[in-house]
């Protein structure tokens, strides 16, 4: 009845052409893929008969049909307007409405005849969860309930309000995906690196030889400490201002660890300030271990190493009014830092102290760049532990990282061309890349690197 | 046993944990738990370092160290902000329990511990910011110095990317036409070049090896191959 009133509004308007809104023939409702059961994808028209095109290719093994003449959903233009329609208005939408079963009903205190083994009988009326544009064929429907199963039928709706009958109606429930497929070639990239890095820590236990390049900075360490020695200052070291959580800290307390070992061969003072509690309980701990090993352990004084303050200017006040009123002779920076990293580097610098820092926060490393005497860049600040243990099968490990640089390195190539060769093939109607190579790219640049 | 075996034990548990649950979904639940559990740990951890901070600080003024009457600034500050936070001085009544004076929270607009916070902690906060604005000058005097060819270069990109950034730098090549092959030459297409390709390149390059660094750190973690950080036996 509601569609033979939008037909006669057509003809009055005298509008009626090929494009007249039509309530969609196929109607399809299948899972969300890779999520963990929260999502439903609703397609409907061409985007729907193409869906099931491709499933039964899949099925019968044989390779997908592009797009079978159909323009792919997103590219479908909106239909011609009719001349009654304003420019500034969308021409029609489709309303999309939505019912829920719940598939296993949950036991109710509040209610005597509760059966468990009843069926299927939280019924709801159908709602609208959405209005989509004329021109879309796709719909994502988010935060559902795995215990129901839900039913899905669109209508159609014109700027004048009129709504439509509704449409055929597709159910489906959304299913939990134990693994999360689209990141599958990046679970096989880490396992590759993985896999090297743990082939060369057991290649280097058994005995191989690994040359591994000077690192100027960690080599400057003996050197700093050798000098706070001579001129009877402390050593300052500053495990970056993150909690034991952050990577950064782990590496930047197992240098502490060898800072340690040589301020208790040197007999020189060690300053440790740091701005989480737990990071203390650590560094005390490895600063016991590193005068013990170093045969010394009457010289560690646990208060050396002591809570500042969580708030990041609080800690800077604290630590440079120290820098500026005992003037530390070195000064080690090795952790995460921020705002914080010139402030520290500059100080010290007035009070004349040897610096070297260590962070892998880009944002940071030009200024410990400028104001420091060496400078860890990065991955030589995670190589900083491994590098200064000299155990064999720590050293293993940087070999392995290598591993890992030459496969992105290939695909930095493989990236560089592809994207350059893209720039001369054919471009579609309405400009956009298409072909093979596009796909190659996306595949690229969606699948592996997962962007 | 109970220093070393057991923390690593847990840290390669953990570990493990946190990598499955970036490819499966019903793990990323178990992801959660383990955060919970490192912020139930943090929080014992506060009143260690609260402990921490009054001993050393006693600790100074009892034994008249250089510096020890910030020392006692440090505890009084520390004190203050304390009773004010947990005895909810001047916290009006929350609206739902005006009858209940403590109902209200501690950081409500009005309260003591909310006063101090704004109009002593932020404003001391940003002068320490703002100590930033010179030392980034001063850094830049030393660094800038053209004492070689790397430095000079570093000198003239600096500049470069400085004059485009000012107002009226833009304004030096106004006269090269937007269409021309000079156009290439202009201080903010040059600027932009720098920043967003050879800034970006390098960045990149060094994100790519943080990320193997972090990768392989991890792994010595997880294998127990580096066991500095739990400290001696």
């Amino acid at each position: 009845m509601r569609i033979s009133t939008i037909m006669i509004c057509f003809v009055i308007c005298g509008s009626v052409n090929a494009a007249e809104p039509q309530l969609p023939e196929r109607v399809k409702v299948k899972d969300f893929e890779n999520d963990k059961g929260e999502k439903l994808r609703l397609l409907w028209g061409a985007a729907a008969i193409e869906d099931d095109e491709k499933e039964a290719a899949l099925k019968s093994g044989k390779s997908v049909p592009k797009t079978s003449g159909r323009k792919p959903a997103s590219t479908i233009k909106e239909p011609k307007k009719d001349r009654s329609h304003k420019p500034d208005q969308p021409y029609f939408k489709y309303v999309i409405e939505r019912k829920s079963i719940l598939l296993k009903p949950e036991p109710d205190p509040n209610r005597d005849d509760f059966d468990p083994e009843a069926p299927l009988i939280a019924l709801r009326e159908f709602e609208v969860v959405a209005e989509v544009e004329g021109n879309k064929q796709e719909f994502v429907d988010k935060e559902l309930d795995r215990k129901h199963n839900y039913v899905y039928r669109i209508k159609l709706k014109l700027p004048n309000g009129t709504i439509s009958d509704p449409s055929q109606t597709a159910s489906a429930t959304p299913v939990l995906q134990w693994v999360d497929q689209s990141k599958l070639y990046f679970g096989l990239f880490m396992l590759v690196v993985c896999g090297s890095v743990v082939y060369f820590i057991e290649a280097a236990k058994a005995g191989k030889t690994l040359k591994i390049r000077k690192i100027a900075g960690l080599e400057a360490i003996e050197e700093a400490v050798g000098r706070a020695t001579e001129m009877g200052r402390d050593c300052l070291f500053i495990p970056g201002i993150q909690d034991i959580n952050d990577i950064q800290t782990v590496a930047g307390i197992t240098v502490l660890s060898r800072v340690a070992e040589l301020t208790a061969e040197y007999d020189a003072g060690l300053d440790v300030p740091t701005t989480r509690s737990l990071v203390m309980t650590v560094a005390r701990e490895t600063v016991d271990g590193a005068y013990t090993a170093a045969g010394r352990p009457d010289l560690y004084n646990p208060d050396n190493i002591y809570y500042v303050t969580d708030e990041q200017f609080g800690f800077v006040a604290a630590v440079t009014g120290k820098m500026v009123r005992e003037k530390p002779a070195a000064c080690f920076y090795m952790g995460a830092f921020y705002a914080e990293s010139l402030i520290f580097a500059e100080t010290a610098n007035t009070v004349g102290a040897i610096q070297i820092a260590g962070t892998a926060m880009p944002s940071q490393l030009p200024f410990f760049v400028a104001a420091c005497d060496y400078v860890l860049i990065g991955e030589e600040f995670f190589a900083a532990s491994a590098y200064l243990s000299g155990e064999p099968q720590q050293l293993g490990s940087l070999k392995g990282q290598d591993v890992g640089k030459f496969i992105a390195g290939l695909f930095l190539i493989l990236g560089a061309v592809l994207m350059t060769v893209s720039q001369f093939v054919h471009r579609g109607e309405s400009g956009e890349k298409t072909g093979d190579l596009q796909n190659v790219i996306s595949f690229i640049t969606e699948s592996l690197l997962g962007t | 046993m109970l220093k070393r075996t057991i923390p690593l034990i847990i840290a390669s548990i953990v570990g493990i944990v946190l990598i499955l649950a970036k490819f499966s979904h019903p793990i990323q639940s178990w992801e959660t738990e383990v955060v919970m559990w490192f912020d139930i740990l943090a929080v014992f951890a506060f009143v260690l370092g609260a402990g921490n901070l009054n001993l050393n600080n006693l600790k100074k003024i009892s034994e008249r160290k250089a510096g020890w009457g910030y020392a006692a600034i440090t505890l009084l500050a520390f004190w203050i902000t304390l009773i004010c936070g947990i005895g909810k001085l001047g916290v009006p009544p929350n609206e739902k329990y005006l009858a209940y004076a403590w109902s209200g929270s501690y950081e409500a607009e009005g309260s003591a511990f909310w006063w101090i916070f704004n109009y002593v902690y932020v404003p001391l906060a940003a002068t320490m910011f703002a100590t930033l604005a010179f030392y980034i000058s001063s850094a830049a005097f030393r660094a800038f110095r053209a004492n070689n060819v790397e430095a000079s270069l570093l000198l003239l990109t600096a500049l470069l990317v400085l004059v485009a950034q000012t107002s009226s730098g833009p304004m030096l090549t106004d006269q090269i036409p937007e269409e021309s092959a000079w156009a290439i030459f202009k201080i903010d297409t040059i600027r932009g070049t720098l920043v967003n390709l050879f800034n970006t390149l390098g960045t990149r390059a060094i994100m790519i090896g943080i990320a193997l660094g972090v990768v392989s750190t991890s792994l010595k973690v997880l294998m127990g191959v580096d066991q500095s950080y739990l400290g001696g036996d």
